[in-house]
């Protein structure tokens, strides 16, 4: 399990979805990069926050989840089209999973993600859920 | 660069479930017969690489370079642990080749190896899914199953792909396994048992998903010179290729095609000077069913969108146009993940000499294996023969 500042050091991104902006060659990437991936400059990279509306690209149930998501199964994990460009990944909640389908609208919800068992961190971040 | 290089011994473990044999255990039986397959002594050999993806993970030991080696009666020699997740097997198999093309060595070990059934398979997947990207994916609950899914239900949007296209690759790569005494899964499977199977990620079920597996495999590589000088008759390896894209999935530029694949087929073919149709047969990368289908179009096989249709047809059984995982690839042999790329090279090996058995593939002379890591973040291709040119 990681410490504090491992969790603490990602709030931006988790809770605010704060990515980059090239001045170069105008690209908006998520999470937050120093390095522009299209144009491969350094220095151009400005602080960017994404609105939290998409659409839904592909989507998945997940029926045998990883440890720590037990509790949630069945649930839906999607890659959502930002209406800035990039894809981000997520889960889809407040339905069900029958709902959820290709170039459905989206937006961002702040949600709690995972507790590190009985005592440990609660971590929370962005889930999306459908708006149409 | 140097001479060519040649392929000159290969061993492998069973691959299953060995409960009697530890980490150590399998890479060892997996060298010695190597050693005894290519007909040298263990002082012959000038370095090592070991492809191994989480020993740190699944057996709780790390520096495996030095203890294959020690473990190997070769205390001394150089060895090194390469790792790129599922495609470390393949990219060791690379690391070997090009220390002989340097000219730096002569007689080079590629091993791979991987003990994963010793920690609850829950644990093995937490392990697994450090090959997608730890803070974007797994965060999220994604399990590398769910990443496939995402891409099959692209492919199947887009070009129209059936669950049942999917799942026939399924019922070939069983079929083929039912062939192989080193399989895991030495069984066939018909449609319905696939389709009827449990469901883990829409649309991917059970039996679309390659298992958890322990195994080890080797082979020994050598430039043209030494080859000639132990008499040895190789299978060469005629170009080796590597590419890579981003960690996670939802960076890449498409989710119904693997653009690195793409990539490293493109060199490999450059590399060697002959073209898709050139190739008898494959071993690809089917750790789900979707992967077998997006890699056949990445290989050039057939057309972006055709991958489906050409295996529901038949094209890439062990009597088809293009035989695809002879062996029963990672869903009939297993995929003790480490140990997969140097799998892969050890059933081309065994095609070209003629000495794969009742899967034989008539006639095979030139074969190509790609080795997938991750959800296609690294993609390593190597294209075997035998012809020297
Ligand atoms: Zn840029």
């Amino acid at each position: 399990m990681k410490g504090l500042p491992a969790h603490w050091r990602l709030l931006p991104q988790r809770y605010n979805l704060i990515g980059s902006y090239c001045k170069n060659c105008s690209g908006r990437f998520f999470p937050q990069r120093s390095i522009c991936p299209d144009c491969r400059r350094t220095g151009s990279m400005e602080e960017f926050k994404f609105s939290g509306k998409g659409e839904i690209y592909s989507y998945t149930v997940i029926r045998a989840p990883p440890q720590g998501f037990d509790y949630q199964v069945p649930y839906v994990i999607a890659i959502v089209k930002m209406d800035e460009g990039p894809f981000i990944t997520t889960q889809i909640v407040d339905c069900n999973p029958e709902d959820v389908e290709i170039g459905k609208r989206v937006e961002t919800v702040f949600r709690k993600v995972i507790a590190d068992g009985e005592s440990g961190i609660i971590r929370y971040g962005y889930k999306f859920r459908l708006t149409d | 660069m140097s001479s060519r290089v040649g392929i000159i011994g290969v061993g492998m473990t069973k691959f299953g479930e060995l409960w009697d044999r530890g980490y150590r255990d399998l890479i060892v039986d997996a060298g010695a017969m190597a050693i005894k397959d290519a007909g040298i002594e263990g002082d012959q050999i000038e370095g090592i690489y070991v492809g191994s993806m989480s020993p740190g993970l699944f057996a709780e030991q790390e520096h495996v370079s030095a203890l294959v080696a020690d473990y190997s009666g070769l205390r001394g020699i150089p060895a090194s642990r390469v790792e790129a997740a599922c495609a470390s097997g393949g990219v060791a198999l690379r690391e070997a080749y090009l220390a002989i093309k340097s000219g730096e060595m002569d007689i080079v070990v590629a091993g791979g190896v991987e003990k994963m059934t010793d920690i609850p398979t829950g644990s093995a997947a937490v392990a697994l899914m450090g090959a997608g990207d730890q803070e974007l994916e797994a965060f999220k609950g994604v399990t590398f199953p769910s990443l496939y899914a995402l891409m099959a239900r692209r492919h199947m949007v887009e070009y129209g792909t059936t669950i049942e296209q999917i799942s026939q690759v399924a019922v070939k790569s069983h079929n083929n396994a039912s062939l192989n005494e080193n399989a895991q899964y030495p069984f066939r499977v018909t449609l319905e048992q696939v389709m009827n199977s449990t469901l883990i990620a829409d649309p991917l079920r059970i039996l679309h998903c390659s298992g958890i597996t322990d195994g080890a495999a080797t082979v020994i590589l050598a430039s043209e010179e030494k080859a000639e000088e132990l008499n040895n008759d190789p299978v060469w390896i005629r170009s080796s290729s590597l590419a890579t894209d981003s960690i996670a999935l939802h960076d890449r530029k498409s989710f119904s095609r693997m653009d690195a694949a793409i990539l490293a087929a493109r060199k490999a073919y450059k590399g060697a000077g002959i073209k898709p149709e050139d190739i008898d047969f494959a071993e690809l990368h089917d750790c789900f069913s979707i992967a077998e289908i997006l890699a056949i179009e990445a290989m050039g096989f057939c057309e972006f969108g055709e991958g489906g249709k050409i295996t529901e047809d038949g094209e890439t059984e062990l009597n088809g146009r293009i035989p695809i995982n002879t062996s029963g690839g990672l869903k009939g042999r297993g995929h003790p993940v480490g140990a997969t790329g140097i799998a892969q090279a050890i059933e081309a090996v065994l095609q070209i000499r003629g000495d794969a058995g009742k899967r034989q593939v008539k006639g095979a002379r030139t074969g190509l294996i790609q080795n997938v890591g991750g959800s296609g973040a690294t993609c390593v291709v190597h294209i075997l023969s035998g012809e020297k040119e």
